[in-house]
């Protein structure tokens, strides 16, 4: 196959500048990491633009940028409920009502605050489990970017592997969370500088937004659905049939609007780590907010892009293509990587290039970060050795960067030998997160809840999961890792509809489980175990002198608004 | 903590952006087929550039007022 991309001499000497500077910063905070505290944390010392722009360049990895671009071509703009709903209302929520228990708690990590809210169990159940499944991420996408680098540039996959790891490794080596910190930031603008002239050539190639609409009416009726489908988010949703996606609205808002959305933005440690890292409560609070501002926009970066080329493959516009599979179907996911090799010039498409390898990079290091952490503090410090020194713990936090580098690059391999089995972890993390905003939710809001009661709903809440995984199944699916492993109850219209479904049942079993186990065990925290942890129990947070467009409030309401604007206009 | 991330964004894109805008101006207009007939290295190298300054300049400043050395 010929070669997608090429790069010439300009467009390495942008990648090497790159990764010279990410390197330089990890370099200059060395002298910064005097203890565990910087290195995991970062001496709770950053202010709240750059742990924003961290908290949203974390969860921006490289599959997410080539996933959604993928999703805007497969199904249109209904892709941006994954934005519109699926994330601003959530983020606002976790700095509104969740920050002040996280930073205020002075918890070192999610997990412990789970053991200072319930108990040791429960931490133990979430340390590990977030643990495991972090570096396994970090792996995949380890092994997708160098899967991709082999197919676009003929790169060899273990050189891949082994210059991203080691650039990831050394700068959160030397600067631990705080170099992770500062590398999203600069990632954050790499992506956008990178991506957004292929949205701007995109569109203008298409013909403008009108151009594009009528494109896209082609594709719809091509595939026999209304012509609308592809540019319009809400108007096909009464019938799962309606739309490509093959989900009913009620699903997509309590699936994703609300479950899988608020289980990752207000839980995931991934994310909720950068939050901790800033510098004052206001601006731990102010951390998910400002990340929603560009993370509102970024539909207009990712998925468009998607959407020209499905546009433009219709009529083979400009002679554009995309790879065609071994089974006659489209590889989606190279769609960005074929329209930076389309549109983009010598120099410019070293810029591109560049923004993908720091999207994949950002990915990874997110996940190293987020599991040396949990390993020091949840695992290490908690069960093997405790009341060690700060020096100690530093040391260790060090050793974890290098254990959790390695095992990412063994997950890579392992990942390219037997994806089956990778897409059979995934599929179990996915139960272990599902019910996990029915505990926090409980937990923070309700004093009543017990440990007992929140140990019994994650487990629950993961079988119920799990179950329903085993008796159900996507249209046209085989049996086994797309579900009906058990029996095939129902059938839903896609892998969509029923991942939704799937975090539904597995809230409302942990939320019951909870409900009733808290009601039936003792408390063992009292009242006054629990302040700061739990919601009437903890004093509002005292209002820090700040002008009025710092206020948290102020930022939740008017990007809520924006949002709902964003919803109405492409309705 | 006394590093101003604004320094190195400054400089990063400073880089990048001026390194696009003089390839933009020197190289093969004919490689801009593809960009429809765009100078992007041009123009996003100028924009690059901007972004790049006004980094640099809100870190200097700030350093400025901080006396040299810092505190």
């Amino acid at each position: 196959m010929p070669q997608t991309l090429s790069l010439q001499g300009i467009d390495y000497v942008i990648l090497v500048t790159y990764f010279l500077f990410v390197i330089g910063i990890g370099w200059a905070l060395k002298r910064h990491m005097k203890g565990s505290g910087d290195f995991f944390l970062s001496g709770r010392s950053i202010p709240a633009w750059i742990t924003g722009l961290a908290f949203l360049s974390a969860n921006l990895g490289a599959q997410e940028v080539i996933g959604m671009a993928a999703s805007g071509a497969k199904y249109g703009i209904m892709t941006s409920h994954f934005y519109w709903v699926g994330a601003i209302p959530a983020m606002v929520f976790l700095g509104i009502f969740m920050m002040p228990f996280y930073y205020g708690s002075k918890a070192r990590s999610v997990p412990e605050y789970l053991k200072m809210r319930f108990d040791e169990k429960t931490r133990g159940f979430n340390a590990v489990s977030f643990a495991v499944m972090t570096v396994f991420s970090s792996g995949i996408s380890l092994f997708a970017m160098a899967a991709l680098l082999e197919l676009l540039l003929g790169w060899n996959f273990t050189f891949s592997i082994f210059v991203s790891g080691s650039i990831v490794l050394v700068y959160i080596y030397l600067g631990g969370l705080t170099s992770a910190i500062y590398n999203e930031v600069l990632q954050f603008f790499m992506i956008v500088f990178g991506f957004a002239p292929l949205a701007w050539l995109g569109l203008k190639d298409a013909g403008g937004w009108q151009g594009l609409k009528t494109r896209l009416a082609a594709v719809a009726t091509h595939q026999h659905f209304a012509a609308g489908t592809w540019t319009e988010s809400w108007r096909h949703m009464d019938k799962a049939a309606d739309n490509p996606m093959g989900v009913q609205w009620f699903g997509l808002v309590m699936g994703l609007g609300f479950v899988s959305s608020f289980g990752y933005w207000c839980t995931d440690f991934l994310v909720v780590q950068r939050a901790m890292a800033a510098n004052s409560m206001s601006g731990a609070r102010r951390t998910p907010l400002i990340a929603a501002f560009p993370k509102m926009l970024f539909p207009f970066i990712v998925i468009l892009p998607g959407m020209v080329a499905i546009g433009l493959l219709q009529d083979h516009h400009g002679g554009f293509a995309l790879p065609v599979g071994a089974d006659g179907s489209l590889n989606y996911n190279m769609t960005i990587p074929v329209m930076l090799g389309h549109y983009l010039p010598p120099g410019l498409l070293g810029l591109g290039f560049t923004a993908l390898m720091a999207s994949f990079m950002s990915g990874m290091a997110g996940n190293v970060t987020a599991f040396n952490t949990i390993w020091t503090y949840d695992i290490y410090q908690s069960y093997f050795a405790p009341g060690k020194s700060d020096a100690h713990y530093l040391q260790m936090g060090r050793i974890a960067t290098i254990f959790g580098v390695l095992v990412s690059i063994g997950a890579a391999y392992f990942a390219r030998q037997f994806d089956n089995i990778m897409d059979l972890l995934q599929l179990v993390f996915a139960f272990v997160n599902a019910p996990l905003f029915a505990t926090f939710l409980l937990g923070m809001f309700w004093r009543r809840t017990t440990g007992h009661g929140a140990f019994a709903g994650l487990v629950l809440g993961t079988l119920a999961a799990a179950l329903h995984h085993g008796l159900t199944l996507p249209v046209g699916e085989m049996t086994g890792v797309k579900g009906g492993w058990i029996e095939v109850m129902h059938t839903y219209p896609g892998q969509m509809a029923q991942n939704f479904w799937t975090a539904i049942y597995a809230w409302l079993a942990c939320f019951g489980g909870t409900l009733i186990v808290s009601l039936a065990t003792a408390r063992t925290k009292s009242d006054a175990e629990l302040r700061g942890l739990v919601y009437s129990l903890t004093p509002k947070p005292a209002a820090e002198v700040e002008a009025w467009y710092l206020k948290p409030s102020v930022l939740g309401v008017a990007v809520l608004a924006a949002t709902l604007a964003l919803n109405l206009i492409f309705a | 903590m006394n590093f101003d991330l604004r320094l190195p964004l400054g400089l990063i894109f400073t880089f990048f952006g001026a390194l696009l805008s003089i390839y933009g101006l020197v190289s093969d207009p004919a490689q801009y087929a593809r960009s429809l007939g765009i100078n992007i290295n041009l123009i996003w190298g100028l924009v690059l550039l901007a972004f790049g300054l006004v980094m640099l300049i809100f870190a200097l400043r700030s350093r400025s007022r901080r006396g040299p050395g810092g505190p």
